[in-house]
């Protein structure tokens, strides 16, 4: 992308006009300084991960470790519950991102499709839920969660998460661009209105529902505030309140606690890395006229 | 196979009649066209028999079944869009078995029908290809195999040519007709063509404003239009249409004097003649055609010209309310000569059209003045 915007884009030309050109694009002036400032944190917690605690204190930080000390990795996954965490955490993210791309789909075609009573206000409704900040609902949902008897349980990280409205959002958005034509044709075809759903609709929206479960999974794997309130026995604990947990009153293992975040941050590079081809290009109007 | 019946059709949509009072009857078999200007109703008659739209009023039968409300997969229709809807992410195999498939058709059947259709229309080699990686004409054809695989009782077309360039139009035109003759299915086919509609047809039906103009045989709407709206819409180059008045057995048009049908009351009229009908005269009843632009089209030429007279709009070009009389002193006529013939811009012919060829519609209705000839 950097590299069409830079051909896109006239910069004027450098005083200097002597032919000197940069081997890369002008660009990269800027882009390079805010890659350095992403990148730094990255690197630095992958080096404190491989650090003794005593370099950790050391000041000014030292950037390139003395030693590699992988055992702090082993330390992490023996003396605490990481697997278990990690294990949490996932079944979690992959409940939430399963439910959102089922219940999504189904919200957001029918609001996109199909004519019922009441359609344009109940949408509206939903909507409007996106303006109202997580603060103001904490309390209703916990009160429904321990209704439902699933306070210190992965169901009360899970069933509230199942579903939102912003997925229904962004998929009614997207459906709706998909040409109507493919559905009639299907229908004519014999499909039912779930048939189109399943076998015309999602099939042609690689790119929206990637992008929703990869929104869904950062959302849910990072989530820290809400687990914090539902989730009280260590062994119910999400990766991000264990994490926390490493940070206690008195000293804190900076080294250890680098070790399991440089672990918990690896499923995520791995979405991306997943989910990016999906993002380059939708099919969905290749089928009609040329 | 079957027949197709609309009943006092209507389908308004909040303000909009787009469809109003249809009554229709298809033959078992018959090729029908259905035609008019953008938004003359012709798509949403189309979706009506299709289930795609719900009517407001009236009844359709297909076969001996009242369908207006049954689904469009249980009225056992197959539709062919102007866009060609082919599913993207499904290869022309797919495609084709697609309907078939969804009613649970036994694989083997499935496999020999598509193979067949595949074979009737060329597709053969492009079977595991996706629809982006085929052209504009085969994209077309695998939208027909979509369509005939399913073996229906009735063909939908939606202007299915109409994205072809001019000379793959014109070979799948012919294509259609030998396909209909062969397998004979019940087709509705819509499209503003009016080239289509007169070789395609067996019947064609004019839509204004979503009311039918005339139902007739292609020949029939050509030779003697109903009002004055399909005179202007049917034929290409179109009817020339001059404000005439009548009185004591004659019509006259300008420059032009002729025998009156007998029976037309005394009183402006508008007089119609197609521009085939113009011919060359020494002396006799003639006007002076002044021409303005010549066309030739190799097997003939166009004129185009001006005549004394006062202009009748059909309506078929602005879609007004018909019928429309545009003042001033001269007429524009066109004609069409033998190629031989090509005369300069500005050179003035006389020319004549024999009395018999002569159409007269009233001015006030539209509608035309038939005499009992």
């Amino acid at each position: 992308m950097t590299d069409v915007d830079a051909s896109a884009i006239e910069l004027p030309a450098p005083a200097n006009e002597r032919g000197r050109s940069l081997l890369f694009s002008r660009w990269h002036l800027v882009l390079l300084p805010i890659a350095f400032v992403m990148v730094v944190p990255l690197v630095w917690m992958v080096v404190t991960s491989l650090q003794t605690l005593n370099e950790t204190r050391h000041y000014p930080p030292t950037l390139v470790p003395s030693s590699l000390r992988f055992k702090n990795y082993t330390d992490v996954l023996r003396d605490t519950p990481f697997t278990r965490w990690f294990m949490n955490t996932l079944l979690v993210t992959l409940a939430s991102v399963t439910g959102n791309l089922i219940f999504c789909s189904l919200a957001g075609y029918a609001f996109a499709r199909i004519r019922f009573f009441g359609r344009r206000v109940v949408f509206v409704l939903i909507l409007a839920t996106l303006m109202v900040p997580f603060q103001v609902t904490i309390i209703p949902t916990f009160l429904i969660v321990r209704q439902l008897g699933m306070i210190d349980t992965l169901g009360a990280l899970i069933v509230p998460n199942l579903a939102g409205a912003f997925g229904i959002f962004m998929l009614r958005q997207f459906f709706l661009t998909l040409p109507i034509e493919l559905e009639e044709a299907a229908r004519i075809d014999g499909a039912s209105r779930l048939g189109v759903l399943l076998k015309i609709v999602l099939p042609l929206s690689g790119p929206a529902l990637a992008t929703l479960a990869v929104i869904t999974f950062l959302w849910t794997w990072n989530d820290f505030f809400w687990p914090l309130i539902t989730i009280y026995s260590a062994n119910n604990m999400t990766l991000q309140l264990g994490l926390a947990t490493f940070q206690g009153a008195h000293q804190t293992n900076t080294n250890l606690l680098m070790a399991a975040n440089v672990m918990s941050v690896l499923p995520m590079l791995l979405v991306f890395f997943v989910a990016q081809r999906f993002f380059i290009r939708g099919i969905a109007t290749t089928g009609l006229k040329g | 196979m079957a027949e197709v019946t609309l009943d006092h059709v209507s389908k308004r949509f909040q303000e909009v009649d787009a469809v109003d009072d249809l009554s229709l009857t298809i033959a078992d078999g018959e090729f029908l066209i259905l035609v008019g200007p953008s938004g003359c109703g012709k798509t949403t008659a189309l979706r009506l028999i299709a289930g795609l739209e719900k009517g407001t009023a009236g009844t359709i039968r297909i076969g001996d079944r009242i369908v207006n409300d049954v689904t469009p997969r249980d009225r056992d229709i197959a539709m062919v869009f102007q866009n060609y809807a082919l599913y993207p992410h499904m290869s022309v195999y797919k495609n084709l078995a697609f309907g078939l498939k969804e009613r649970k058709t036994p694989k083997p059947e499935i496999e020999r029908r598509v193979r067949e259709v595949g074979e009737m229309l060329g597709l053969k080699d492009l079977m595991k290809r996706r629809p982006a990686q085929l052209s504009g004409g085969q994209r077309q054809r695998v939208a027909m195999g979509r369509a005939l695989v399913r073996e229906p009782s009735a063909f939908l077309m939606d202007e299915p040519l109409s994205n072809l360039d001019a000379k793959l139009r014109v070979q799948m035109r012919a294509e259609l007709k030998r396909l209909h003759q062969r397998l004979g299915i019940t087709t509705i086919y819509v499209t503003h063509d009016q080239v289509e509609a007169m070789t395609l047809g067996d019947r064609i039906v004019v839509m204004a404003n979503g009311k039918v103009q005339q139902i007739g045989r292609p020949q029939d709407v050509y030779g003697s239009p109903a009002n004055l709206f399909v005179a202007g819409f049917i034929g290409s180059p179109p009817m020339n249409l001059i404000r005439a008045s009548v009185m004591d057995g004659y019509v006259q048009a300008g420059t032009l004097r002729l025998p009156a049908p007998p029976g037309t009351a005394t009183g402006e009229v508008a007089l119609g003649f197609r521009p085939e009908d113009l011919q060359l005269v020494e002396d006799g009843p003639s006007f002076e055609l002044v021409v303005d632009v010549v066309e030739p089209l190799g097997n003939l030429v166009v004129v185009h010209g001006s005549t004394e007279g006062t202009q009748v709009e059909s309506g078929a070009e602005e879609e007004e309310e018909l019928p429309m009389v545009v003042g001033g002193a001269r007429a524009s006529v066109t004609a069409v000569f033998a190629p031989e013939l090509e005369p300069a811009p500005g050179v003035s012919l006389r020319v004549s059209v024999a009395p018999e060829r002569v159409l007269f519609f009233d001015l006030r209705t539209g509608a035309a003045i038939r005499s009992s000839r």
